[in-house]
């Protein structure tokens, strides 16, 4: 392929060789300032490593984990190895300890806690999918001290056959208290599973609210489904705020909404224990 | 880690530059370089720190962008024609303000002799001399031996040079000829030089 023609001299040869680097050069292209921010804004917080403390509650020292967008992870202080791993396999991204914890958060969780609710709270449920953030969404509107079965979230976020994906979805639950899963029982009123602690704690948990576990049990052994007032002639979830002032004298036990309406009484318009469009 | 956001700073023109010789579009080269970064912190996150230490970040980011630059060229979605595009292209993206209008010739003018290489001087030349890598870097993103990625960087650089005498030759009796003239030439360019090569 060295035949022929001869080309330039040596001098021009060389400028050639420079003007070939130079002109490489000029194929260089900067990166869109855009870039480095796109880049930040799909990690997530890095420029502050998420970070995790140990947080004294009234029932177990907890660990908690914050980033930008908000508390990220919850869990019980027994194992700090397994959760900074079972954090950085859920989420992808490391998280170190640290002693101070924001005040704004400590308070958010200690009114989490005990039951109040906590306005501009913020969670971090990314990484979660649709199905699973309704079931978180829904099941944070139980109030303090109440319970709900699983059936009553899969049928109130339009799955209502759902129960068994309601329960993984609640298992996985990843900011433990804060979301309250240790509100959603079994429909035969038994406690059911606990991701944070298994159904041990989840009873300790209820008891600290106000639920008496057995008394639960003991009602859904016979059957016992809803209790209405035979004076308002409505009927609750058992734990509904409503239900527990009815007095003694009053009560009227209910083994199925149908029940309910046959009798003439209406659903609890607070706790919803089925749909009204059925007792309609 | 608290080093990320500095590491995507300092080589976000590497991997972003790279991505965008392997795509026509610019918007294209900004998705693969994003998640070149994004596997990067992935990988790096489970990297214990000695290991990050050991690593030669270039190299190994530079392999990342065209390992995914080259998966999607290959799933289709996104055709790369990229290098030897028509030169009268309207580029939405080109940086035109601040380049004249010399540049943007000269520019477009190395783009060309560059995309008639054959494909391993091609890239071995990208990489060392217009991403500016060392040899062994180069060596790493390309998972090629220093020794053939040294030898296919001489060669590359020599049959660019030729080809830019053979264009300089062509170009100076013609100067008057506008753009048309020229224009139908240089595929002949390229098709000779990858003809010279292959022997």
């Amino acid at each position: 392929m060295r035949t022929g023609r001869m080309v330039a001299p040596a001098a021009g040869r060389l400028a050639a060789a420079r003007d070939v680097l130079a002109g490489l050069r000029t194929l260089r292209e900067p990166a869109p300032p855009s870039l480095a921010g796109r880049v930040m804004a799909q990690l997530g917080p890095v420029d502050s490593v998420d970070s995790y403390s140990r947080m004294q509650t009234p029932l177990w020292p907890l660990l908690v984990a914050w980033g930008r967008d908000g508390i990220t992870a919850v869990g019980r202080a027994d194992d700090p190895a397994a959760f900074e791993a079972e954090y950085r396999s859920r989420t992808g991204r490391p998280v170190r300890l640290v002693r101070e914890v924001p005040d704004r958060l400590t308070r958010a969780v200690e009114k989490r806690m005990r039951g109040e609710s906590v306005p501009g709270l913020r969670v971090d449920l990314s990484g979660l999918n649709e199905f699973q953030r309704r079931v978180l969404a829904k099941t944070m509107e139980i109030p303090h001290g109440e319970v709900r079965p699983y059936a009553w979230i899969a049928e109130q976020i339009g799955h209502p056959r759902a129960q068994r994906a309601v329960g993984t979805a609640l298992a996985r639950n990843p900011v433990p208290f804060v979301i309250p899963c240790h509100r959603v029982v079994r429909s035969d009123g038994r406690i059911g599973r606990y991701g944070a602690g298994g159904s041990q704690s989840k009873r300790a948990v209820l008891q600290s609210e106000g639920v008496d576990p057995d008394e639960l049990e003991r009602l859904a052994q016979a059957g016992i489904r809803y209790i209405g007032s035979d004076t308002t002639r409505i009927a609750c979830f058992p734990t509904c705020r409503n239900a527990r002032r009815i007095t003694a004298a009053h009560r009227v036990p209910f083994r199925s909404a149908r029940d309910v309406t046959g009798a003439g009484f209406r659903a609890c318009r607070s706790c919803r224990p089925f749909p009204t469009a059925q007792a309609a | 880690m608290s080093a990320f956001p500095r590491m995507v700073a300092h080589h976000q023109d590497l991997v972003y530059g790279l991505a965008r010789r392997w795509t026509p579009r610019a918007a294209d080269a900004e998705d693969i370089a994003q998640e070149t970064f994004l596997r990067a912190y992935r990988a790096l996150s489970g990297y214990p720190p000695e290991r990050i230490a050991a690593l030669h970040l270039r190299g190994w980011l530079a392999r990342i962008t065209l390992n995914l630059a080259r998966n999607r060229a290959r799933d289709g979605a996104h055709p790369t024609a990229a290098l030897d595009e028509a030169p009268d292209r309207a580029d939405p993206h080109d940086p035109g303000p601040e380049r004249s209008a010399e540049q943007r010739e000269t520019a477009l003018l190395w783009r060309r002799l560059l995309a008639g290489l054959p494909d391993h001087y091609r890239q071995a030349v990208g990489l060392r001399h217009v991403d500016g890598l060392s040899y062994p870097e180069v060596a790493q993103a390309l998972g090629r031996p220093l020794g053939t990625v040294k030898s296919d960087v001489h060669r590359g650089v020599r049959l660019l040079r030729k080809a830019y005498e053979a264009e300089a030759e062509m170009e100076r009796p013609m100067t008057r000829d506008g753009d048309t003239g020229t224009a139908e030439r240089r595929p002949a360019t390229a098709m000779r030089l990858a003809s010279e090569v292959s022997w």
